[in-house]
């Protein structure tokens, strides 16, 4: 420590000691990244497959059965017309200007990062709901992932698996994995104490209960929270571009540093009609859901 | 009746039994068990330990067939004592034996097995399930035990009819009144064939005339299926109603426990007396509980008979009866006007006073109109027909008066 007082001066580590916690904590990690990173990779190698599949899958399918199997999708969720002409005509839009592969690209993407971020999510989220000390534990982690800077995390992500689609879900799925363990945690505690007391009484076991009566009973809002899942993701995108996941991204990407102020907006355009798209078949299917509690 | 029933009751062996039964709210049940037990009141253990007294020493004996009230305040912990009943509450200390069977020592899947098939319940907000049909909801427990879909369907549209909701099948409950809820809540309690009903203010949520429509259903029931119901509420007149048995808690203590008779006429302190003082006493209380036993009964062939026999009796009025049961009444003054010539003849009904007769497990309410058409106490007949006392004018004005003290006399004397 230096001479100089502590009441004037914030008290601080000298530079060799900072150097030195870099150093250590650098070089742990890049040792760590040697030894088991091709480990992990091969452990996400299936992933990779997947990505890779579904990818081409939706790359090769013809433009008029994507936009025939959306608009059915769109139907399903929400019984209107309205909605799903606006989900045909968006897409036609997005090909006619000619963003169609990458905003197929971008699709698969966060088609299977919601998909992963469910499949995580939502065991946690009960975990969560059925234990206090679960919840405390897990609540500051999930507040530290979506506010610290995606840029923070993806460095130990390329370090430890390169550029890629891997990094790239990775880093999606941190950013938006959240909203759905945070709302299926709320969902299953709001549900009424005197329903799931019957169950009780009637003999459910814990699973008969979780299945039968919290889960569907929470269902408005782990919808809700996958409805956020996708809104998030798709805020990703263009981060994720910045790590090599191809996808209406890029072109944004590309638009920032030559300043192409069209390809710019219509690349944001495209993300923004994706994500309303989502966003009103999820929400509409939770309102569905929501309304046979009600009987309408 | 409720009397007889008590009396019945020692023979048998009780289907629920509740011993020594303790709860105490709290991080710390078992010390502050201690300081209950050496007689700490709860206001005390919650200053001094932040503990809440939930039960204190319960005791309960609860036997097949009858409908058991457990009534008190909010507050009083009954809604706490009928979760310990299927241990949805654990006790901190005490016993509980439902069938003989010590429901504390019981594993998990024992107790799941046990809540399945031994006991159901009603809730006061109903408990229903808003994403299942009312067909759905009315067969969730036989679903719990693994019964197939189409044996659940049809065992729970019987029990739909049952409670009158045919046609709703396949509603949701949110599109249902609050009574038709309870009854969906009913059906299924009794769609599992449980013995033993367990129903935590399931009427309380109703407004005054379902309520009483409800009451009359489980009345209806009850006859026909015999099940052991334990029913609680903070309702006195719901208890009176349906109770064989009563007891009532106070802070978690039970203060008194007796035949709807005895908690009304012989309220146990100030608290209970307080609850039994609002309660309208001509439609709680049957007119065996308050009649005079003393009466003069004249079952003479002749005139002269009759007079010996009055003479005997400090009354100046005598119920005639004969082989048929009960003929009318003959009054002193009536036999004063008779020749003593004529004391060889028989009673014929020109000498006697046509006074209807009550029965005994009639309501006091309804022998009103009968009591202000005749000055004369209306003789009481059981079952069989035959005189068994009096009810006077001025017994009913006592026992309908308000006052308690005045209620508790009179069924000393009687």
């Amino acid at each position: 420590m230096s001479e100089k007082s502590w009441l004037t001066e914030v008290p601080q580590l000298d530079r060799h000691q900072l150097l030195d916690i870099r150093k250590t904590l650098d070089g742990a990690y890049r040792s760590f990244s040697r030894e088991y990173g091709d480990t992990i990779e091969a452990f996400f190698d299936p992933l990779l497959t997947f990505l890779i599949w579904f990818e081409k899958l939706l790359l090769s399918t013809p433009w008029w059965l994507v936009i025939a199997v959306l608009a059915a999708f769109a139907y399903l969720a929400s019984r209107s017309w309205k909605l799903t002409l606006g989900v045909a005509g968006s897409f036609f839009l997005i090909g006619y200007f000619g963003m169609w592969d990458n905003t197929m690209r971008t699709m698969s993407i966060i088609l299977v990062s919601t998909l992963l971020s469910v499949i995580i999510g939502l065991p946690i989220g009960i975990a969560m709901a059925r234990s206090n000390r679960v919840q405390s534990f897990v609540t500051p982690v999930l507040d530290i992932m979506q506010t610290m800077p995606a840029f923070v995390y993806l460095i130990p992500v390329v370090m430890l698996l390169g550029i890629g689609k891997i990094p790239g879900v990775i880093a999606v799925i941190i950013y938006s994995v959240p909203p759905v363990i945070r709302l299926t945690n709320l969902g299953i505690r709001l549900v009424d104490k005197e329903v799931l007391e019957a169950a009780t009484a009637y003999g459910a076991n814990s699973m008969q209960r979780l299945f039968g009566v919290q889960l569907p009973l929470a269902m408005p809002n782990i919808m809700a929270g996958i409805n956020q899942t996708i809104m998030m993701a798709l805020a990703m995108v263009v981060i994720a571009s910045m790590i090599g996941v191809k996808g209406l991204g890029q072109p944004v990407l590309k638009s920032i540093t030559n300043q192409y102020f069209t390809l710019g907006l219509l690349n944001g355009l495209a993300i923004v009609a994706l994500a309303i798209i989502f966003d009103r078949i999820s929400q509409s299917y939770a309102k569905r859901t929501l309304q046979s509690f009600e009987g309408k | 009746m409720s009397n007889n029933k008590q009396q019945n009751n020692k023979n048998k062996t009780p289907l629920i039994r509740i011993k020594n039964l303790y709860k105490i709210f709290g991080d710390n049940e078992k010390k502050v068990l201690e300081k209950v037990k050496a007689g700490q009141s709860k206001d005390q253990i919650l200053a001094e330990t932040g503990h809440t007294l939930g039960l204190s020493d319960i005791n309960l004996d609860i036997y097949p067939g009858e409908i058991f009230v457990i009534m008190g305040l909010s507050g009083s912990g009954k809604s706490t004592l009928i979760r310990h009943f299927n241990r949805l509450i654990e006790p901190t200390a005490g016993a509980i034996e439902i069938d003989g069977q010590d429901v504390m020592t019981l594993s998990t899947s024992e107790l799941q097995n046990f809540r399945r098939h031994k006991m159901s319940m009603v809730f006061q907000r109903f408990g229903l399930m808003p994403h299942r049909t009312v067909i759905e909801n009315i067969g969730y427990g036989l679903q719990v035990q693994g019964v197939k879909k189409s044996e659940r369907h049809e065992r729970a549209d019987q029990w739909l009819k049952t409670v009158g909701l045919e046609g709703y099948a396949n509603q949701f409950p949110n599109q249902l009144s609050g009574g038709q809820q309870q009854r969906v809540g009913l059906a299924r309690a009794l769609c599992t064939d449980a013995d033993i009903l367990l129903m935590d203010e399931a009427f309380s949520a109703l407004d005054p005339l379902i309520r009483s429509e409800m009451q009359d259903q489980l009345i209806g029931l009850q006859e026909k299926l015999h099940k052991t119901i334990v029913f609680i509420t903070h309702d006195l007149d719901e208890a009176l109603r349906l109770g064989d048995t009563i007891a009532i808690l106070r802070d978690g203590i039970l203060v008194q426990q007796g035949a709807p008779v005895d908690i009304l006429l012989n309220p146990a302190d100030d608290y209970v007396e307080a609850f039994v003082k609002d309660v309208n006493r001509a439609r709680a209380l049957t007119v065996e509980t308050v009649m005079q036993p003393q009466i003069c009964r004249i079952a003479s062939e002749t005139i002269g008979e009759a007079v010996a026999q009055m003479r005997q009796s400090k009354h100046d009025y005598g119920y005639v009866v004969n082989d048929d049961g009960y003929q009318g009444i003959i009054t002193q003054d009536t036999l004063d006007n008779v020749e003593q010539s004529d004391y060889s003849n028989a009673i014929d009904s020109s000498l006697l006073e046509d006074v209807p007769g009550v029965q005994g497990d009639a309501l006091l309410e309804t022998v009103i109109p009968e009591m202000l058409d005749n000055v004369l106490p209306l003789p009481v007949l059981n079952e069989d027909g035959e005189v068994e006392g009096n009810l006077s004018r001025s017994t009913l004005a006592e026992i309908l008066s308000d006052q308690a003290k005045s209620g508790t006399n009179n069924s000393n004397s009687a």
